[in-house]
């Protein structure tokens, strides 16, 4: 700032055309997008660049003919299953890794661990099968219960429970306060922060989820939001603002979670990458 | 013995505290891993049932088939195409919105948006840009009399267009989250140090290479691990965009649509699927211990 030398107008005049520019090519797809949305069919292949109509009818049919409201209806029930249940057993294996003491406790904390390091599209082949022998294919159980427990949450929780000086943990137990009351007057206040960039990122994942609803969904009323779309674009092609329509209406739910959460993405995020 | 008896003690609390957690990840991880290596060298009907060892030899097998062979080098190509490009772009955004300036925080919403969206919903923008008769590059005559390959065949039906045209969807979609880390990562670069850098003399390029990327090397370095590994898993784009085609050259399958795609050679043979996903899961972790070797060396962890 106080250090620049050149004329200070000219520079950020340079620096906001290209910021515009940017911004502009960053936008294009929404623009096109949210246009193609408010046209009537016969408008949308003239001039696509151009708003050169406007109707709602298109959004209003995506959600009742394109059935957006049950795809998100689905969606929204699934991510909120997995978030719940996944931030209660990270809670709980997060506290007993850190507070109890048990046999085995090394070897049931490698176990955890080892699961961090197996990604999600080399078990999908056999958890399909897996969950089409439990029944559960086309069903609530099969969407979540694969994700209802995670190592990451229980190594990020655990990380923060490890701040808590042992001497801390005694003195309560002196003071007659049982685990469960330390959970709940120590423990959990002190992990608040974390819970909520951790529930944000589940909700997030398993909102966005897209290759396991497409293995296990057959049946249309159990589609998600994902899946849903894909059914949309390859049913209505030749719909291509019906198709646009349904993007927006399943883009708009996440976009109002993350300005929301905003706090909360960017401190998770950047929670592994900059301290290293 | 207090200490001894408590391990004891402890054990039904522990039990139930951790036993959820660990039943799912056994049943959802790690035997699904375990039952992939046993299944890799199986040959099953087209239900998945009735399945028979036909020997390990099937894991080398599918390892000197063309089609494995094929969607390895696609994956390597889609990699190099979306993380160099989606990096640069990250960095440079984020060099750009990096100043205290009046309607900033505008520009840096923009330039975060694309996290917003997810795999099909990026997808389904960037089909409806490109499709050869409903899309939007198509429809605007002057553009495609330039390039008419824009109508025919279309940039997601031409062997030589398909994989780059996926790509920059998904660097589009990638570039919120390559932006929001980087951004997080200058901004932890203390001010004194580009001040001191400045009275040295040093101009403004100097500044950036000598200061400022040494000192965000590690936000680098795990950007590059994760838009490689999502590179690697990429799926949803290929599903919705090309359907790994176009055929026969098959130039968007990469190692993930060839497990699980619905227009892959092997989509009704569970025993090759397997193989093909174990072999991906060693690839995988071959790649993380090679990245953080090779840039271990390099990245400045500050003191």
């Amino acid at each position: 700032m106080a250090l620049d030398t050149a004329p200070k107008g000219w520079r950020s005049f340079a620096r906001y055309s290209m910021l515009t520019i940017v911004a502009l090519f960053i936008l294009f797809p929404v623009y096109t997008t949210v246009i193609a949305a408010l046209k009537p069919g016969n408008k949308v292949l003239d001039n696509p660049l151009l708003p050169n109509a406007f109707t709602l009818d298109v959004l209003k049919n995506a959600w009742t003919e394109g059935r957006l409201g049950r795809y998100l209806m689905n969606t929204t029930v699934v991510a909120l299953i997995i978030t719940s249940v996944q931030l209660v057993t990270s809670i709980a294996s997060a506290y007993a890794f850190s507070f109890l003491k048990f046999p085995l406790k090394r070897l049931v904390f490698g176990i955890f661990l080892s699961t961090l390091l197996v990604p999600l599209e080399v078990t999908l082949v056999i958890n399909r099968r897996t969950i089409d022998s439990l029944g559960w294919l086309n069903s609530f159980q099969g969407l979540t219960v694969p994700f209802i427990a995670t190592a990451f949450g229980t190594f990020l929780l655990r990380q923060v429970f490890m701040q808590i000086p042992p001497d801390l943990r005694e003195a309560a137990q002196m003071d007659g306060l049982g685990h469960w009351g330390f959970m709940k007057e120590v423990a959990i206040p002190l992990v608040r922060p974390t819970l909520g960039a951790l529930g944000l990122f589940s909700f997030l994942a398993s909102w966005n989820q897209y290759l396991w609803p497409s293995l296990i969904t057959t049946e249309d009323d159990m589609n998600t939001v994902q899946t849903g779309l894909r059914h949309l674009a390859s049913s209505d092609l030749d719909k291509p603002n019906l198709i646009m329509a349904g993007t927006i209406i399943a883009a708009v739910p996440i976009l109002i979670v993350l300005v929301v959460f905003q706090k909360q993405l960017v401190r998770g995020l950047t929670a592994g990458a900059v301290k290293g | 013995m207090a200490i001894k008896s408590r391990r004891l003690r402890e054990i039904p609390l522990a039990f139930a505290m951790l036993g959820p957690s660990l039943l799912v990840l056994l049943t959802f991880v790690l035997y699904p891993l375990g039952k992939a290596v046993w299944l890799g060298q199986q040959t099953c009907d087209v239900q998945g049932k009735n399945c028979k060892s036909v020997g390990w030899g099937q894991y080398t097998n599918v390892i000197k088939s063309d089609q494995f062979q094929h969607a390895l080098w696609v994956t390597v190509k889609f990699a190099m195409i979306t993380v160099p490009i989606g990096l640069v772009l990250g960095v440079g955004l984020a060099v750009l919105a990096d100043k205290q300036l009046r309607g900033m925080r505008f520009f840096r919403t923009i330039f975060s948006s694309t996290i917003a969206t997810s795999v099909a919903v990026a997808s389904l923008m960037w089909l409806f840009l490109l499709q050869p008769s409903v899309g939007v590059l198509a429809n605007l005559s002057w553009l495609h009399n330039i390039f008419p390959v824009i109508k025919e065949p279309g940039l997601l039906n031409d062997s030589g267009t398909a994989l780059w045209s996926v790509g920059i969807s998904s660097i589009w979609a990638n570039l919120g989250f390559t932006f929001i880390l980087v951004t997080a990562g200058l901004q932890s670069v203390p001010k004194e140090m580009h001040e001191s850098a400045y009275v040295d003399g040093a101009g403004g390029w100097m500044r950036f290479t000598n200061v400022t990327l040494p000192l965000i090397s590690p936000t680098l370095l795990f950007t590059t691990v994760v838009l490689t590994s999502r590179a690697f898993q990429a799926y949803g784009e290929m599903d919705l965009l090309t359907n790994g085609g176009p055929i026969p050259q098959d130039s968007t399958t990469t190692v993930t649509y060839l497990i699980y795609g619905s227009s892959s050679i092997i989509k009704n043979n569970d025993g090759l699927q397997a193989a093909v996903a174990v072999l991906l899961f060693v690839i995988l972790l071959a790649l993380s211990a090679l990245q953080f070797r090779g840039f271990g060396k390099r990245v400045h962890y500050g003191s």
